[in-house]
């Protein structure tokens, strides 16, 4: 049986992190179905019907899809499961939110935040914040998988022609009203798939202090990140957060400033290529995990940071 | 309206863990253990409502073995009126346990169910979302923000892209996020008081509930280490290793 995977998408396009899921749902089997839930979402769903990997598209559409509620995702999911043998999505707040309501309906444990497949019923993720790694095998008939997504690469995303299907809308969930979503808009690249992500802790003191980040993020290109301490002291938004319960990123270069790093911010970001960690506690344990350290004040060195950068040549975007 | 809070124990988000050699699990003889980080968000949410006059009642529950009454207890000692320990000793999922939820919510009926939105042991997100599908009950996950409203709540989530707020018809399920509140500390008064407060024990055998495993863990590994860095002596250095060495910018 084919293995279905929920596009991830904004109505009017595919959100990045789909071409990730499709990746691993091909990962597991090579006859890969998507399925989009939205409201006037065909444009996204040409999209998705051009990712190569990707064999035949189900679209559903209805007005009480357009804000991605789980309580309305659900019934549709379960009914097309007959059909399948895996369900696959990103283990992001999209899929994380999503996926268990589907699995307790299939009467299936769901895998969570796979980060490789061994087989189609074996999968590697990590616990304890990734300080474990677990291969675990699944024995239901229909498993249920969330992938993480920065451990996948993204799929090609032209060249194929899926048909496309439509499928008939379920019964709306009254109880579950969408209200409204903040969205930070922002020119930077985002956080989960930047190839540098400039980071800062505690240390900054304020969220004035943070345009000291945002100078040097805009000037490599960067995305900008932060540790959960610095987000409950309410210097910088949630949608910042690297760690444990926050973003998982996997950039070229992670440069963490001003960042203890507690177990659970190395969770978000141990596995970036180059991790660079500026503090002026030479005991920080962040230093652990750091390919070049810098013991020293990030109020002075990262002016000065600025001005190496400045007197660069070129600077690869 | 009366709050049902699930809370689990698990090894402390301290503790520097340790795969056991033989690859089936991770060191828990002699570790320190507490109650998960934001499962403390949700009871404290619970007894802040309590407080401001918009609930009865908060039942603390959790599932597991003997010593899992402990993080019960800690509720009690919070605010909790009273406890409800579903006793089962292995390793559960979280299908299980959400199976095991709905019963105790079938007999205690409350208006709301709240718990941590992930388990820091597991990792796996996924008990309260499977309890509102087995209930069929609204959900409002990852919740930074809770607003009371007669038999509604509306709930702010925090998402990737931002913030998202719903509104949800009671009875609902809520899972907690970390910046939802400040969890109190318990007062040695208020611990003495929580030893009094009663603890309903139940077999999790008696509730007539499927709780075998359907995965296998077949192998605990360590994740592969990183090699040492160095320390630069200043910022010129580094920019000149990130640019020549590393070939990063």
């Amino acid at each position: 049986m084919a293995v279905l995977l929920i596009a991830e998408h904004n109505n009017k396009e595919l959100r990045p992190f789909t071409l990730n899921a499709a990746t691993a749902a091909s990962q597991i089997d090579s006859d890969v179905h998507a399925v989009i839930i939205g409201q006037n979402s065909a444009d996204a769903a040409k999209q998705l019907s051009e990712l190569p990997v990707v064999k035949k598209v189900l679209s559903v559409e209805g007005a009480h899809y357009e804000n991605f509620t789980a309580e309305n995702f659900a019934p549709v999911i379960v009914k097309l499961a007959e059909n399948y043998s895996h369900i696959v999505c990103s283990a992001n707040t999209f899929g994380k939110n999503l996926m268990p309501r589907i699995a307790a309906h299939l009467d299936t444990s769901q895998v969570s935040d796979i980060i490789k497949v061994i087989s189609s019923d074996t999968f590697l993720r990590p616990i304890y914040a990734g300080n474990a790694f677990a291969t675990i095998k699944s024995n239901d008939a229909k498993k249920c998988v969330t992938i993480r997504p920065t451990s996948f690469d993204p799929c090609e995303s032209t060249g194929g022609s899926a048909p496309i299907e439509k499928v008939d809308a379920s019964e709306e969930f009254s109880n579950t009203k969408f209200i409204k979503r903040e969205e930070i808009k922002s020119d930077r690249p985002e956080l989960g798939t930047a190839r540098i992500v400039v980071s800062g802790g505690r240390g900054m003191q304020s969220g004035d202090n943070f345009k000291l980040i945002t100078e040097i993020a805009d000037k490599l290109g960067a995305a900008i990140g932060a540790s959960r301490a610095a987000v409950d002291a309410g210097y910088i938004s949630n949608d910042h957060q690297v760690g444990q319960t926050g973003k998982v990123v996997v950039p070229d270069l992670y440069i963490a400033v001003g960042i203890s790093g507690a177990i659970q911010h190395l969770a978000g970001m141990k596995e970036s290529k180059v991790i660079v960690a500026i503090n002026k506690d030479g005991e920080a344990p962040i230093f652990s995990v750091a390919d070049y350290g810098l013991e020293a004040d990030l109020f002075e060195a990262l002016p000065q940071f600025m001005e190496e950068l400045n007197k660069l040549n070129t600077i690869q975007k | 309206m009366k709050i049902l809070v699930a809370v689990k124990r698990v090894i402390d988000y301290n503790v520097q863990i340790r795969v056991k050699e033989d690859g089936t699990g991770v060191v828990t003889d002699n570790v320190k253990m507490s109650t998960n980080p934001p499962d403390d968000n949700a009871i404290e949410e619970a007894v802040k409502i309590k407080e401001a006059g918009k609930a009865t009642e908060v039942v603390a529950v959790t599932v597991g073995e003997e010593k899992a009454q402990e993080t019960v207890r800690k509720a009690l000692a919070v605010g909790a009126d009273r406890g409800i320990h579903v006793k089962v000793d292995g390793i559960l999922e979280p299908l299980a346990v959400s199976k095991i939820l709905q019963k105790i919510v079938d007999k205690e009926k409350p208006d709301l169910v709240f718990m941590g939105k992930q388990a820091i042991d597991d990792d796996c997100n996924q008990t309260g979302q499977m309890l509102s599908a087995l209930l069929n009950w609204p959900q409002a996950t990852f919740a930074s923000k809770i607003d009371v409203k007669d038999n509604k709540l509306e709930v702010t989530r925090e998402i990737d892209e931002g913030l998202e707020t719903i509104e949800i018809n009671v009875p609902a399920i809520v899972t907690c996020d970390l910046r939802l509140n400040e969890p109190r500390y318990a007062s040695l008064p208020n611990i003495m008081k929580a030893k009094k407060k009663p603890i309903e024990e139940i077999a999790a055998s008696d509730l007539g509930v499927d709780v075998s495993p359907r995965l296998e863990q077949l192998k605990v590994e360590e994740p592969p280490k990183r090699k040492a860095g160095i320390k630069v002596a200043n910022v010129a250095e580094l920019v000149q290793k990130l640019k020549n060495e590393a070939k990063v910018i």
